[in-house]
């Protein structure tokens, strides 16, 4: 967390040189949101192509933990969110994205479950006398 | 009609009659992230569709039998390189550094290439084999959503090209930093993207 409030600091330094206090972040930020990426990418490879948990179930939640957790990374590190990047406008719009995101994706997997359950079983050939 | 609202209290109300200074290109990043919110949604219809389609094969071939994990590992690390040269083309820039500038978004641009080139390699491999777009609902839905976003990285190369040959003759003007840090925001937007991409479709395909 320190190294984000030493972007902030980094991009007061030099706002005035195109004053649209949207922070540049520093080496230490870039490196230590690179180094997170790469771990957090390893991961989920690994598990995934060397099957170690055994189950694909526990795998699949880790994998998509273990994303979420990366976006937020790329997000502070290399998009250089924080709350107070311009007035918190930029904060705004980004969380009335993901709420968008969230009701359009859970909405569809919802209701096109439902009516995919719903259906009229087809006819399954091979499982005919 | 007009319904003026009065002041109750008698107080002076003072109006601001004369514009703000606005100075060029200082809502420039609060509106470019504004598109990328919209770019996202985009993102997110596409991700929808494919979660509802991505499991109708038409008794074709699945996740399993098309995905090649090692690739998409590679292709994966290709584009976090970029971002993070991306990353060092930025830090020099505030740094004023015009050469390095242009060697970081060289770099970048090389990975950025890298990347495509495996998508390409990947996409033909697998039309190749007759898994193409009209295949299945799984493979359609892949195409699109994969494809859109190898769109995405080819307008972004085009764009990093573009900035280059920008840079390189009126060097780094106010206008240059400010569409330097627009791409720096969309290049990594690509790469946050990607995430979803890898762990929804492909490693989710292959656990499915």
């Amino acid at each position: 967390m320190s190294s984000e409030a030493h972007a902030h600091g980094n991009a007061h330094g030099h706002d005035h040189a195109h004053g649209d206090g949207h922070s540049h972040g520093s080496m230490k930020s870039y490196l230590i949101g690179f180094f997170l990426s790469v771990v957090l990418t390893a991961i989920p490879f690994w598990l995934v192509m060397t099957g170690k948990l055994g189950n694909p179930q526990l795998t699949g939640f880790i994998v998509m933990g273990l994303a979420a957790v990366q976006i937020v990374v790329h997000m502070v590190y290399f998009l250089h969110m924080n709350p107070r990047s311009e007035g918190g406008w930029n904060m705004l719009a980004l969380i009335f994205t993901v709420v968008i995101v969230v009701i359009a994706l859970s909405g569809s997997l919802w209701v096109m479950h439902h009516l995919h359950a719903n259906m009229m079983p087809t006819h399954d050939m091979s499982k005919m006398p | 009609m007009s319904t003026a609202v009065t002041p109750q209290s008698g107080e002076p109300v003072f109006y601001e009659v004369d514009e703000h200074p606005h100075p060029e290109g200082h809502s420039t990043s609060l509106g470019f992230w504004i598109y990328l919110m919209s770019d996202c949604l985009i993102f997110a219809m596409l991700f929808a569709a494919f979660g509802v389609l991505g499991g109708n094969y038409a008794a074709g071939p699945g996740p399993k039998d098309l995905f090649d994990l090692n690739l998409v590992a590679i292709n994966t690390a290709m584009l976090l390189f970029s971002s993070i040269t991306y990353g060092f083309a930025m830090l020099e820039m505030v740094k004023g550094n015009t050469s390095k500038v242009l060697l970081w978004l060289a770099i970048t641009g090389l990975f950025g290439l890298a990347f495509l080139g495996i998508e390409l390699y990947e996409f033909h491999h697998m039309i190749h084999e007759g898994a193409g777009p009209q295949r299945s609902a799984f493979l359609s839905s892949f195409f699109t959503l994969v494809g859109t976003h190898g769109l995405h990285v080819t307008f972004g190369l085009i764009w990093l090209v573009t900035l280059m040959v920008q840079v390189s003759r009126k060097g780094l003007i106010l206008a240059n930093q400010r569409r330097l840090m627009c791409l720096s925001m969309f290049w990594h937007f690509l790469d946050v993207i990607w995430i979803g991409v890898f762990t929804f479709v492909y490693l989710m395909g292959v656990l499915r």
